[in-house]
């Protein structure tokens, strides 16, 4: 019938035809008509391509294996003159697109060209709707554009000019244009980011979020959820909406609200974001909501728990309203968590018995019916970590969980967990009568399962020493050797073979053989579409005859199976990211520092709206800094400049901060003037001076970016004391003179008496380009690194900007000339080294030197490395040697400042994902933040980016291109340091440093 | 991606529904005495879209008819909700002013009669090929 129609020169015979294949039509049945179908494709009335085109995509959607060698044929519909045809293929595309975007790139151009056609009113007048053209079929363009230009550069761009178009025109005041910017503010945000548009952008959702219209709210909602995580600022912009939103009469756009708190949660409003959700959880009623919702708590309590009692009483809001409907993951990962705990035993410790006692705090109120699951992890916690109590007994506990067990709320899946508690505790309560009632009561229990475990505990509980030996404390976590494969029944087994008995097959086996045998039958009528159906069909034969050669050893295999799983269940949820322990080793101090960052936030939101409009403040209502109150709580952790853009206007603690620099540049600029005055009377120099002159030379070359040579940096900076002017006196004229003596290249006069710059300086000529290029670095002293008769080798490292430069340079001592010396470096793991075009003499003549230059990189991070190698040369009368040598090379060597912006900071913060945290405790000497990260900047390189109130932020970058953020805070003498990388590893040999450095100094 | 399509009214009777996934017969009266007791409960100043399990809402409401929408999270709400009135505009041209008696009697005439051609009916293929499942 179909088929007849399908050919019939009947058009609304066709049409009906297509539209029934489009909407049910078996798979088996694609291959019989899809010639037909195809050939519609061509068919010179647009309805039938049309109808053509969604009946093909209808197959792709069913059978994508079948369509795939006429895609071809959709890039014809694409650039159908009609429209209908077009916006038909634009389904199929959106759908290859959203599987593999890499494959229509070339298509981004049309797509562009079409939307711009779309946008700019060329399609007829049919297709407006309320004036707006093709609202939805632009919806759909902007849907795939923004899945091509996902994270491609090239696409992206291509598509910037549409896109802008599309903001623009869509300026009517009509709910189908807030339709239409909704998805070009998500394409935006999806594309390779062009600020411009990104700012179109943010004004648009500003727009929505700020529309008194409730459904604009909503949808701005939506879309700040989604642009957060990319761009926290927006969030700070719209805090105060979003406060409201939290207390809106409308559970929907509280529900949205929350969503989006979810996404900005960090360490330091977790507490608040968590309770506002706890209070939603405990007013819904839907069962869906909560099992979302629950979910979420538990991860975020997971993540970012501030201390042991907050989670574990979070955890226990999360049971007892969660209850049995939330996914089994929580509880198995939050008893997981207790088992394995993490580095510090004690914190483990201190966590274990907090829950414990909460459970029998909790247990001992009446009345109370607390759900089946929550009850388990009560038993499973008891069970293990009772110990830990000092004051109750094994057998208190014992009697509580048998009070339980008596309870007939308690459904049988909970009471064998109690038992097993029960059974836990047991060797431990040396004797109870508790156990022995409850072995009488359970041992004649109706349920098997029940009765099993409790004659298990009887025997048990008959033998003390082998109980003590089965169930040590606290070893849940110890893997047991269980002989998973059953080996001691392979006897059995071969017995039973070759007895003549069928070898074992699992259920799926044989069901999928049933299966077969009766498929076999169905497929016989439908001979045309059995070998098409036979590449996809689960039950073809060759799927059959490939799962039990899989299960051939069928014992063996299945329980393979079953070690895998266990592997596989295992979610590391508390890695290093996170909930970190040792954070609470100083609860004490933190609790009691906490506030200050918030009360220091309100008080520079009080100071700005000071400044704003005094009498506001004096009007404020009490419910309005309330609600401020809980912004502040809200967004503190939103990057650390948070303060800045939660006010909108510059802060005044960094103000103060920059004047103060400032004054510090001009007092430094007043000293040196000054001091050009005065050391234009001095006539000649003084030797003495040589070095530090070297040393002034490099500092006016790169002017006042970056001090160099550390104890120099902090003379100079300190120089307001009158007993060192002289000696800055004595610099700065010779920084007046250098230039001069470059000029002569006289390097005689140049003459600086450390032994590195000595070998080099007497290169004479051809050293001098080399000379200037490091001295634009800061380097290391030289270093004797080996010698013997002839030779002597010294090393310096330079720090050059995008590497380190290693330099040897070879002295020769003997008299005579050695020829083709050579410096070989090996082995190279975890460096990457490049020879550095330096001066290569074939010759190195009698007592003179030559050195070899080598840029280093590194492949990972490592806290400190030996870098060795060898110098062979040839003396004159071809008699070879060689001599070791070996450098020590550590992670500082590799570490540049990376100078950004706070802003750039902010982002970068959100988009690396390794993250470490630590507190170290200061000595007195840096007890207040500027000099602490003083210290951080001249021994570790870090580049200050900012400092608000008592919070830091500083960036530093492991070359070649690593970058890794350190956010600081300071409390009482704790500095806590906060890191964050894209590299994994590297945070952690950072924070190493770091607490050398702060410890050290 | 549609879900399904609902015209119900205040009482619970459902006039007009299309499914576009397949879902239980008796599963669907349940479903859609659930969706509408809960588009039911909201006031006019809460918002037309509401989270219904792992899917969204999108109602509108013409006189005592309801007309529910149900989509994946990944669709645009306010696109959908236009396109419910373009729908009811599509009706209204088509009946000289559609009333829900026309939606309940004329019910074959709704699965008959999307492809007209004249002017809004063009925009509402268009809309409907958002799914084309439904042409």
């Amino acid at each position: 019938m179909l088929y007849q129609d399908l050919q019939s020169t009947n058009l609304v015979e066709v049409c009906m035809a297509l539209t029934v294949v489009s909407q049910i039509f078996p798979r088996e049945m694609i291959p019989a008509v899809l010639p037909l179908i195809e050939d519609k494709l061509q068919h010179s009335k647009e309805i039938i391509r049309r109808k053509a085109v969604l009946a093909l995509y209808k197959f792709h959607l069913i059978a994508p294996n079948q369509v795939q060698h006429i895609h071809i044929k959709f890039r014809k519909a694409l650039c159908d003159r009609d429209v209908g045809v077009m916006a038909a293929s634009l389904h199929i595309y959106l759908r290859m697109i959203k599987e593999n975007s890499s494959g229509y790139k070339d298509l981004t151009g049309s797509f562009v060209t079409i939307l711009k056609q779309v946008v700019g009113g060329k399609l007829p007048v049919d297709f407006n709707y309320h004036s707006v053209p093709a609202p939805w079929l632009q919806i759909q363009l902007l849907r795939i554009l923004g899945l091509l230009g996902k994270d491609d550069q090239r696409t992206s761009e291509l598509m910037y000019d549409v896109l802008d178009e599309s903001l623009r025109r869509a300026e009517l005041n009509h709910n189908v244009t807030y339709a239409i910017l909704f998805e070009c503010v998500h394409t935006v945000y999806s594309i390779y980011p062009k600020s411009e548009l990104l700012e179109k952008a943010a004004k648009c959702i500003g727009k929505f979020v700020l529309s008194p219209k409730i459904n604009l709210k909503y949808l701005g909602l939506k879309a700040l959820t989604y642009v957060i995580q990319q761009d926290p600022t927006l969030a700070l912009q719209h805090q105060m909406t979003i406060i409201e939103c939290l207390d809106h009469p409308d559970p929907i756009i509280k529900r949205e609200t929350l969503e989006l708190l979810y996404r900005i949660t960090n360490a330091q409003n977790v507490t608040v974001i968590v309770q506002k959700m706890l209070e939603y959880l405990h007013q819904s009623k839907e069962e869906y909501v909560i099992v979302n919702l629950v979910g979420k708590i538990a991860e975020l309590a997971e993540k970012y728990a501030p201390d042991n009692a907050w989670f574990i009483q979070t955890m226990n809001a999360v049971f007892s309203v969660g209850g049995d409907v939330m996914h089994p993951d929580i509880p198995n990962n939050f008893l997981r968590l207790l088992a394995e705990g993490f580095d510090d035993e004690t914190e483990d410790q201190q966590l274990r018995l907090y829950a414990v006692q909460s459970y029998l705090t909790l247990l001992d109120m009446e009345n109370v019916f607390y759900p089946q699951r929550f009850l388990q992890v009560m038993s499973w916690v008891l069970g293990e970590y009772s110990y830990l109590l000092d004051k109750e007994t094994p057998a208190e506990v014992i009697a509580k969980l048998y009070k339980l067990l008596m309870n007939d709320s308690v459904s049988s899946e909970t009471k064998t967990w109690l038992i097993a508690a029960v059974t836990k505790l047991t060797p431990q309560a040396h004797s109870s009568d508790t156990v022995e009632r409850l072995i009488h009561e359970f041992t004649i229990s109706l349920d098997t399962c029940m009765r099993q475990h409790a004659f298990e505990l009887k025997h048990l509980h008959e033998n003390v020493e082998l109980m003590k030996s089965l169930l040590p404390v606290d070893r849940s976590c110890e893997d047991l050797a269980v002989d998973a494969s059953l080996s001691f029944l392979d006897g059995f087994v071969a017995e039973g073979l070759s007895q003549g008995a069928a070898p074992y097959k699992p259920h799926h086996q044989r069901q999928e053989e049933k299966l077969s045998q009766e498929k076999v039958l169905n497929f016989e009528p439908y001979g045309l579409s059995f070998s098409s159906s036979g590449f996809t069909g689960r039950q073809s034969p060759a799927g059959i005859s490939l799962g039990s050669d899989i299960s051939g050893n069928s014992a063996e295999t299945g329980l393979k199976e079953t070690n895998s799983l266990k592997l596989e269940g295992i979610k590391k949820l508390w890695g290093k990211e996170g909930y970190l322990p040792k954070k609470e080793s100083k609860t004490g101090d933190e609790s009691g520092a906490l506030p200050i960052p918030q009360e220091s936030i309100m008080e520079n939101v009080d100071q700005a709206i000071t400044k704003k409009d005094q009498s506001q403040v004096l009007t404020q209502s009490k419910e309005e800094k309330e609600k401020q109150l809980l912004a502040s709580s809200l967004f503190v952790g939103l990057g650390s400049e948070s303060t800045v853009n939660l006010l909108g206007k510059a802060d005044t603690v960094s103000h103060k901060f920059r004047r103060k620099s400032k004054v510090k540049e001009a007092k430094s600029g007043e000293t040196t003037s000054t001091h050009n005055m005065t050391c234009s009377s001095f006539s000649s120099l003084s030797n003495v001076a040589y070095e530090d002159d070297y040393y002034l030379n490099t500092l006016h070359d790169r002017g006042d970016k970056e001090l160099k040579t550390f104890s120099l940096n902090s003379e100079l900076l300190d120089s307001e004391s009158l007993t060192e002017l002289p000696l800055v006196e004595k610099f700065s004229n010779c920084s007046l003179s250098t230039p001069s003596l470059f000029a002569d290249n006289s390097m005689e006069i140049f003459h600086p008496p450390q032994s590195t710059a000595a070998s080099v300086a007497k290169e004479s000529s051809l050293a001098s380009p080399f000379l200037e290029e490091t001295t634009e670095y800061i380097h290391s002293n030289a270093m004797e690194i080996c010698n013997n008769e002839t030779i002597s080798v010294s090393s310096y490292k330079i720090w050059k900007d995008d590497c380190l430069l290693m330099v040897w340079s070879v002295t020769n001592k003997s008299g005579l000339e050695l020829k083709s010396a050579n410096l070989e470096i090996f082995p190279v793991e975890n460096f990457k080294v490049t020879e550095q075009p330096g001066c290569c003499l074939p010759v190195t003549e009698a007592e003179s030197t030559r050195s070899f230059q080598y840029s280093v990189q590194i492949e990972k991070p490592f806290t400190e490395e030996i870098l060795s190698g060898f110098i062979s040369y040839h003396m004159m009368d071809t008699h070879s040697a060689q001599l070791e040598f070996s450098v020590n090379l550590s992670l500082l060597d590799f570490i540049r400042p990376l100078k950004i912006s706070s802003e750039d900071f902010g982002k970068l913060w959100l988009s690396f994902a390794n993250d470490v945290k630590q507190n170290v405790k200061m000595s007195e000497s840096q007890a207040a933040l500027p000099s602490a990260l003083k210290t951080l900047q001249q021994k570790l390189r870090l580049h200050i980016i900012e400092i608000i109130g008592n919070e830091g932020l500083l960036a530093c970058q492991l070359l070649p291109s690593i970058p890794c953020l350190l956010h600081c805070r300071v409390y009482a003498d704790v500095l806590a340091l906060w890191f964050r990388s894209s590299c994994s590893t590297l945070p952690d040999y950072l924070l190493y440093q770091c607490q050398k450095v702060m410890e050290g100094s | 991606m549609i879900k399904f399509f609902l015209m119900v009214n205040k009482q619970g009777q459902t006039r007009l529904s299309k499914y576009y996934e397949h879902v239980d017969i008796n599963k669907r009266t349940l479903l859609e005495t659930e969706v509408i007791k809960s588009c039911l409960s909201r006031s006019n100043e809460q918002c037309s879209f509401i989270e219904y399990k792992d899917f969204k809402l999108i109602y509108r409401q013409y006189a005592a008819l309801f007309i529910v929408v149900g989509v994946n999270d990944t669709e645009n709400e306010m696109a959908i909700y236009e396109f419910i009135h373009n729908f009811v505009e599509v009706l209204d041209e088509y009946f000289s002013r559609v009333s829900e008696l026309d939606v309940s009697f004329f019910n074959t005439v709704f699965h008959g009669t999307w492809q007209a051609h004249s002017s809004p009916y063009q925009v509402l293929v268009l809309a409907l090929e958002d799914d084309p499942t439904s042409v």
